[in-house]
Formats: structure tokens, sequence, C-alpha cells
């Protein structure tokens, strides 16, 4: 019990707050959301040191102990992921003073930005099933507006599937909380878990995961990616990043804490089915990333083709393979991230997104080419890089647990990934392009579009080469995922 | 009663889904509206609808209704309105800008 529990949540709630007073002060805009982000990564590094050491932190909002009053829990797998959070968050602002219009900067976009965040944070710090649906809406809210921002023909159309979406996905969230809600009486996540293991994890309740399943699929765009890559195209790079790495994660979050905490007790079905979604969801986004020929669709269908492999990692379930799952996740935040940021670049210096209007940039801007090319293999998975260790251990974890077909379509995933980027690659910075289009301006790389990529650049090495330094804390979290009682102990240890 | 009230719910999710599955973008909003209410109405039902007293604390009741998912209810609603009307105001905007509210027209191709 602690107050320092919700103070990754806070300071971006303050700093959100206190933004919509200085809408027309450029200056102080940037420096309050500057300080604020970097503070709030200092924050949750030191909140996770004390998670690793002392275990668990949780806090009962107004003093109501659980299960009646709404809990916010710091176990090690919500900090890794807020810590990531933070980072990128304060990544992607840097590049937002760089690219974002003075207009947008007046129309609230650092505003929305914040409390983007803290939505996704929260969701990520919650421990009440019905908070969680409150943090997702905090979100979903800011991210309306942040998609819109702008005003664009293509923009408007594009957020109306985008809203309509996410209406009727919230309803349904909100239907299965209803039924969960009648069958066991209970919303803290921790009091559902012993409820659901007392009673038995029956045909009600496995319906119950499957609209669960459902809900949080849509927004992690796990085999129902239909409204994504319309809607992830639309506004400017910097916000296509943040939702790329964040907002499609939340939904996996959600999904990963659900079926290990509450709904564990029929793998046979659940989990089965989670992993046929995540073998197709792999297929179909590879074939996505393989079959446009523009860069952001490209990318965009790559976010769906890591949502697969993540969410196969939980299905297998066990040790080794939560490991890998909570490993790539945090890798597949960074690099994707990464990802948009470059491919913002390389759409702006070129003036268009159209790869057969591209080529030999690689003599204008030799740093962002081998940044891309760094970022494609430590996607794929090449040893001393942040992806290997997540793909390794899943593998193990599958082939460990039988999985060899959804294993095999895995691997087979990771070729084609690499040869979707490697062809964006190839293309935009190597070849010789006839009918290259050259913008009238050359792009100026500035301090705010290299100090980001640079930043995260050097994260996914450093994640890849400092595994073993990193390996207790994932090992930790994954530990919490596996026995759920050491989270229930937790939470309700009064 | 409980049994009246899933019917009216079922009827309010089937308009719904109808409405929303419709090309005229107006249809669609209040399909979702439509759709929001009936998720509230089976939140309500599924706590049981009078099992007791209001929950306000005296000595010589017994039975409260269960309180808490009014209070669900309430910030549901709460979410619902504004995002509601959000949506009103962004299709407004998607309609001056495009010219057009039909659905089909709002498909969108990789032309542009």
């Amino acid at each position: 019990m602690s107050n320092l529990t919700i103070i990754p949540l806070l300071i971006p709630l303050t700093t959100g707050a206190l933004l919509v007073f200085f809408r027309n002060q450029r200056i102080w805009l940037r420096v309050i959301s500057l300080i604020s982000v970097f503070l709030n990564v200092a924050v949750s590094l030191y909140l996770a040191y004390q998670v690793y050491h002392k275990g668990i932190f949780t806090l009962n909002m107004g003093g109501w102990a659980p299960p009646y009053g709404i809990v916010f829990v710091a176990d090690m797998f919500a900090m890794i992921l807020v810590v990531t959070t933070t980072i990128i968050g304060a990544a992607c602002l840097i590049y937002a003073f760089a690219t974002v219009e003075e207009e947008k900067e007046r129309h609230y976009f650092y505003v929305f930005y914040q409390f983007l965040l803290v939505g996704v944070i929260g969701s990520f710090m919650t421990g009440d099933i019905f908070n969680l649906f409150v943090c997702f809406e905090v979100m979903l809210i800011s991210s309306y507006a942040l998609i819109v921002l702008g005003g664009k023909k293509r923009q408007l159309r594009e957020s109306l599937k985008y809203l309509l979406i996410n209406i009727v996905s919230s309803a349904m969230f909100v239907t299965s909380i209803a039924y969960l809600y009648g069958v066991t009486g209970t919303l803290n996540m921790a009091h559902l878990s012993v409820r659901v293991a007392e009673a038995g994890q029956g045909g009600m309740m496995t319906l119950v995961a499957i609209l669960f399943l459902f809900v949080f699929g849509m927004k992690a765009g796990l085999f129902l990616f239909f409204w994504l890559p319309g809607s992830y195209t639309v506004p400017s790079p910097v916000v296509t990043a943040l939702f790329g790495a964040l907002l499609t994660k939340v939904g996996i979050y959600a999904i990963i804490r659900t079926f290990t905490l509450i709904f564990y007790h029929d793998p046979g079905i659940t989990h089965t089915f989670i992993g046929i979604l995540a073998a197709l969801t792999m297929l179909l986004g590879v074939i996505g990333a393989l079959a446009y020929r523009d860069v952001n669709r490209i990318l965009v269908y790559n976010i769906v083709a890591g949502v697969g492999f993540i969410v196969f990692g939980l299905a297998i379930a066990n040790q080794s393979s939560l490991e890998g799952a909570i490993y790539y996740l945090t890798h597949d935040m960074v690099a994707k991230a990464l990802l948009f940021l470059l491919g913002g670049i390389i759409t702006a210096a070129a003036g268009t997104d159209k790869l057969s209007k591209m080529g030999g940039m690689i003599k204008e801007y030799p740093l962002i080419g081998w940044l891309f090319l760094l970022t494609t293999i430590s996607l794929v998975g090449v040893p001393p890089l942040s992806g290997f260790i997540g793909k390794l251990l899943i593998v193990q974890g599958g082939l460990e647990g039988g999985w060899y077909w959804t294993t095999g379509i895995s691997l087979l995933m990771s070729l084609l990934v690499l040869l979707s980027l490697i062809r964006v690659f190839l293309q935009v910075f190597w070849s010789d392009n006839l009918h290259r289009v050259k913008p009238p301006q050359p792009l100026k790389l500035n301090a705010g579009l290299v100090t980001p990529v640079l930043g995260l650049g050097l994260l996914v090495i450093l994640i890849g080469v400092c595994a073993q330094w990193l390996y207790p804390y994932v090992s930790m979290a994954a530990e919490v995922l596996m026995k759920p009682e050491l989270y229930i102990e937790a939470v309700l240890k009064e | 009663m409980e049994i009246l009230m899933s019917v009216t719910t079922g009827v309010l999710f089937m308009i719904g889904t109808y409405m929303i599955l419709s090309r005229n973008l107006l249809r669609i909003i209040l399909g979702t509206s439509l759709l929001t209410h009936g998720v509230h109405l089976l939140l309500l039902t599924m706590s049981r609808l009078k099992t007791g007293v209001a929950p306000i604390w005296s000595e010589d009741i017994g039975a409260y209704v269960d309180p808490l998912p009014q209070a669900l209810i309430l910030t549901s609603i709460v979410i619902n309105f504004g995002v509601t009307a959000f949506f009103f105001v962004l299709a407004y905007r998607a309609y001056q800008e495009n010219k057009t509210d039909d659905m089909e027209q709002l498909r969108g191709g990789d032309d542009e």
C-alpha cells in the first residue's frame, strides 16, 4: 500500500489538465510536457525498481479495501509496460515538437497526448475490470481527438469508422462485464480470480471469456484487425507511432491479464482458440504487409503480424513462453514506435508514400537508412538485438508445449516480415529509381527528428545486449502471470 | 419482471444492430445509442431488479438493492453521452467535407 503506485498515472493527468491553460503559449506547452514526460520516466523506473525489491505495490482508492473499492496494482508485468510506455511517450513527444503544425498544437494536441498516456498507463495498472473499461475509454477518447486533428477529408472519413468500431466494441465490453458481474458478483480482478476458481470455469464462464477475447481482440487487432489499416494510416506519423506502439498493446495486455489471472482453468478451449486466432493473425498480417506498395500500409500490417506473435506466446502459457511474450511485447513497442517514426521521416523526405516513387535515399539520409535496417533485423529477431530473446523464448515454449504447427507459422512469419521490410529498405534507400519524384524542398534533419529515433535505436540494441540484466525483471513478471495466487495475495492481503 | 427486461434488452440490441448496419450515418449513430441503452438495461437486470429497499443504511432494514450496477451504469452513460455528442459533431464535419452521409460512398480506396 503506497501512494507511489499511482504517481505515473497522476503526472500525465495533472500535466494534461494544466496544459489546457497554456493553449497559445507554445514554449510553455513544450517545456511543461517535456518536463512531465521525463519526470514520468524517472518515477516509473523508480517504482519498477521498488516493485522488484519489495514485491507488488497496491493502492486502494479512497481507502476502500478490496474487493469493494477500486484498486491500483503495480506488479512487475504492468511496471515493465509502464516504463516502456513512458519512454516511448518521451521519444514521440520530442518528435512531435519537430513535426506537429502550430495549428494542431493550438488545438490541444499536447493535452490529448497526455490524456492518451493517462489512459494507457491506467489500463496497465488498474486492478478492477470496470475501471479497465474507464481507462480504455480515456485512452480511446483521446485517440479519437488525435486521429481527427487536422480535419482532412480522408481523416474525417476514416475517423468515423474508427469511432464506430470502438463504440460497438466498448458496448460489448460493458456487456461482458455485465455477464461477468451477474455470474460472479464482483469486479475486482483478484477477487474475480478467486470466485471463478471456487465456482469452476463452466460453460457460462467460458462464454464470458470468449466475449472478453472478442472485445480485447478488437482493440488489439487480434484477427479482428479489418479496421486497423484504414484508421492508422490517416493521422500524422507521430500519432500513428503512438497508436501502433501503445494502443494495440493495451489490448494485448488486457488479453494476457484476463487469461492468466481469471480465465485460466479451461485452456483446452480458450487457449486453443487464442492460438488459432494468433496463427491466423500472423498469416493475414504478413500477407497484407507483402501485398501493398505504400510504406504506411506495409508498416501498419506489420503491427498486425506482431500482435499475432505476442498473443501466440500467451496461448502456449508456460513459463518460458510468457517470459517471451513479455520480452517481445516490450521489444515490439519500442521497435514499432521507431519503425513508424522512421517511416514518417521517409515519407516526409520523399514527399509521397508510394514505393514506386522513391529511391536512392541512402545518399542523402544515410543515418535514417541504417536505422531502418537496424529496426528491420531487430523485428526479425537477429541475435544481438531486442527481438531475438523474445522470439527464442516463445519458440522454445511453443516446442515444449507441443504447438509445432503454430511455431512453424510464427517462424515463417518472421521470414516474411523480413521480406516485406527489406523490400522497403532496398526500394527506398538503395534502388536507382528513374521514376523517383523529388519533393521541391529537401527535408532538413534537425535534432527534433534525429534524437528520438537515435534514442529508440539505441534502446533496441540495449534491450538485446543487456538481456542478462533485464531477465530477472521479466522472469519475475512472468512468475506472477503463471501463479495468479501471488497477485491475489498482494491485492486481497488484509 | 426480469424476463420483460431481458426481452427489452434483446429488442434494443436487435434494433441497434439493424440500424448500425444501415448506410445512413445518422441512423448508425442512433443505432449505437440504442445499443448502449440495451447494454445499460442488461447491466441493471444482471444484479436482479428489486431485492430490497434503496441502499441507504438504516438499522431496521435487512435487504438492500445492489448499488454497484447503478454506479456502473451512471459512469457508462456519461461516457456514452460524451462519445455520442462527439460522434454527431464528427459526422457533421465529415458531411461538410465529403458532401455525403452515405457510408457506401465513404468507403474510400487507394486512388487518392
